[in-house]
């Protein structure tokens, strides 16, 4: 890896992820992926000190370990049957991964092709179901393509805007390499909301294969702060397993 | 018990319920022992890890009720993965909560419970039979109604058992295994050590005794029977000898370690990690 004075892609990715959980509050942080990893340890040392992490396996940690190391301060118990009561419950906000993932942002993690006969078994519907109408969802594609953001997914797992059911589905935000995007439009279809540094709106459109929403005013996603960066690179993550995540 | 005892009371047909979660603490002696029979056409409800990978490829499985196939720190299952893109099973393919859910309804003797999941996603268009109900209340939700997982049989292994079917596991997550055994007219638990009644309490506060004998028809004392998935405390997952189960083609893989007994599979295991030095 190469840490630079500069802040590295993978680094803008961890700001952006992080920055999902800001204002949630007491809840559940459920990030899949080193990145989001990062992040949710990130906006717990920071901006959202009140957010719950586990392990990774059944327990509650109150401490924020390095990646890679063990938690030492075991704050709870949260086998599997009590996280997706969790996720049931609401007070939770996951941020998953998306083999395919269209402009409403339905998800697939399921498989490639026909159900019935798929060219290419993926994970399988998982939680996703569950947890899109449930809890507060957001998506981390470390890879964008229009292979991933696809105009059609092939099999719906997480449920998206234009098939919403029930009182509790909210999708908030969508990171991906390139940029951060919502989906605060009239119809709920993905917004761009903003590139990283050194990233183009145009690469960005070209990598999306369905019309994105884009406003007059992208923004660019925020530089860390100095003290953010120092806990990313010395605290969170000192072997930068971020950057084997991301292309630089 | 032994594990050939158990095995010879399953039925080709049956619906088998197989407890653990991905590649952690799967009842894999007993599994082994299945395979050492004839018994096939089986629909398996799990939280699908090397367990189905392994009855999957050997063709054993009609229909699979399951949310994924993995084992854990390899994401894809690839055995399953393979037998899911020849189209070598029914696949009843549900969210993780809706297969707690059915298996709760089971246990209490439900014809279904209902739940949110599901609704808006392909779940509902994969599974053509699953049917929604209106909650009575003012909200007037419409809900999915998971049918109830009633299991002819269902396999579990736990750390430590008595000889009556009490049985306690000493990790951190008991997964379903409770639920896998209430749920069936018939269930099996191997353990690593079977032990005097007297000793279970001394080993973990009573909310480890997670199984209790009423629910339990066999017990099988299989130390190792995880094995290679994880067994917290008892054994970590074999990782390196998972990778050879995921890169080995089938047929070498079994041939080579499930053509013969339990403690044979146990030799070659050995002998195979000789080799790794």
């Amino acid at each position: 890896m190469t840490v630079t004075s500069g802040t590295t892609r993978a680094e803008y990715c961890v700001i952006a992820c992080a920055e999902a959980w800001r204002g949630d509050g007491e809840i559940l942080a459920s990030p899949m992926g080193l990145v989001p990893a990062v992040g949710a340890r990130l906006a717990k040392l920071t901006f959202a000190p009140d957010l719950l992490l586990t392990d990774g396996e059944a327990l509650l940690v109150a401490d924020v370990a390095p990646m890679g190391a063990r938690p030492q301060t075991v704050e709870g118990w949260l086998p599997y049957r009590q996280h997706l009561g969790l996720a049931m419950g609401g007070r939770r906000h996951v941020m998953m991964g998306a083999s395919q993932i269209d402009r409403y942002g339905n998800q697939n993690i399921s498989c490639i092709g026909d159900w019935a006969r798929p060219t290419r078994q993926l994970l399988g519907f998982r939680g996703a179901p569950t947890n899109t109408l449930n809890n507060p969802t957001s998506y981390w594609i470390p890879r964008h393509s229009a292979r991933v953001f696809v105009e059609r997914v092939d099999v719906v797992c997480g449920v998206g805007n234009d098939r919403a059911v029930g009182p509790y589905h909210a999708l908030r935000r969508v990171v991906s390499d390139l940029g951060v995007f919502d989906f605060a439009t009239p119809d709920g279809s993905m917004r761009l909301v903003s590139v990283h540094p050194g990233v183009g709106v145009e690469q960005v459109v070209a990598a999306t294969g369905f019309p994105l929403a884009i406003g007059d005013d992208v923004a660019v996603t925020r530089e860390p702060t100095p003290e953010e960066r120092r806990l990313i690179r010395e605290v969170i993550d000192p072997r930068g397993q971020r950057e084997t995540e991301v292309r630089s | 018990m032994s594990a050939e005892e158990v095995v010879a009371r399953l039925r080709s047909g049956m619906t088998i319920g197989i407890g653990g979660w991905g590649s952690r603490r799967k009842p894999m002696a007993l599994v082994r022992a299945l395979l050492r029979t004839g018994v096939t056409d089986l629909t398996v409800v799990s939280y699908g890890g090397p367990d189905v990978g392994m009855l999957a490829a050997a063709g054993r499985i009609r229909t699979l009720v399951t949310a994924f196939g993995t084992l854990d720190s390899i994401p894809l299952e690839p055995h399953y993965r393979a037998a899911r893109e020849s189209g070598a099973f029914e696949l009843v393919e549900l969210d993780e909560a809706m297969l707690m859910w059915g298996l709760t309804a089971a246990v209490h003797r439900l014809p279904f419970l209902p739940i949110r999941s599901g609704l808006g996603s392909d779940v509902m268009r994969v599974n053509p039979r699953l049917r929604t109900v209106r909650s009575p209340y003012d909200d007037g939700e419409e809900l999915v109604a998971v049918p109830a997982l009633r299991l002819d049989a269902a396999l579990v292994h736990l750390n430590r058992a008595d000889r009556h079917g009490n049985a306690q596991y000493l990790g951190q997550d008991p997964y379903f295994d409770d639920l896998y055994c209430e749920a069936a007219d018939h269930a099996y638990v191997s353990c690593e050590r079977v032990v005097d009644t007297e000793e279970l309490a001394k080993a973990g506060g009573p909310q480890t005794l997670l199984v209790k004998r009423l629910s339990v028809a066999g017990v099988v004392e299989a130390p190792n029977g995880a094995h290679f998935t994880a067994c917290d405390p008892d054994h970590e997952r074999d990782e390196a000898f998972q990778r050879h189960y995921a890169t080995t083609p089938w047929s070498a893989f079994a041939e080579r370690f499930l053509g013969g007994s339990e403690l044979d599979y146990r030799s070659a295991v050995a002998a195979w990690h000789e080799e790794q030095l």
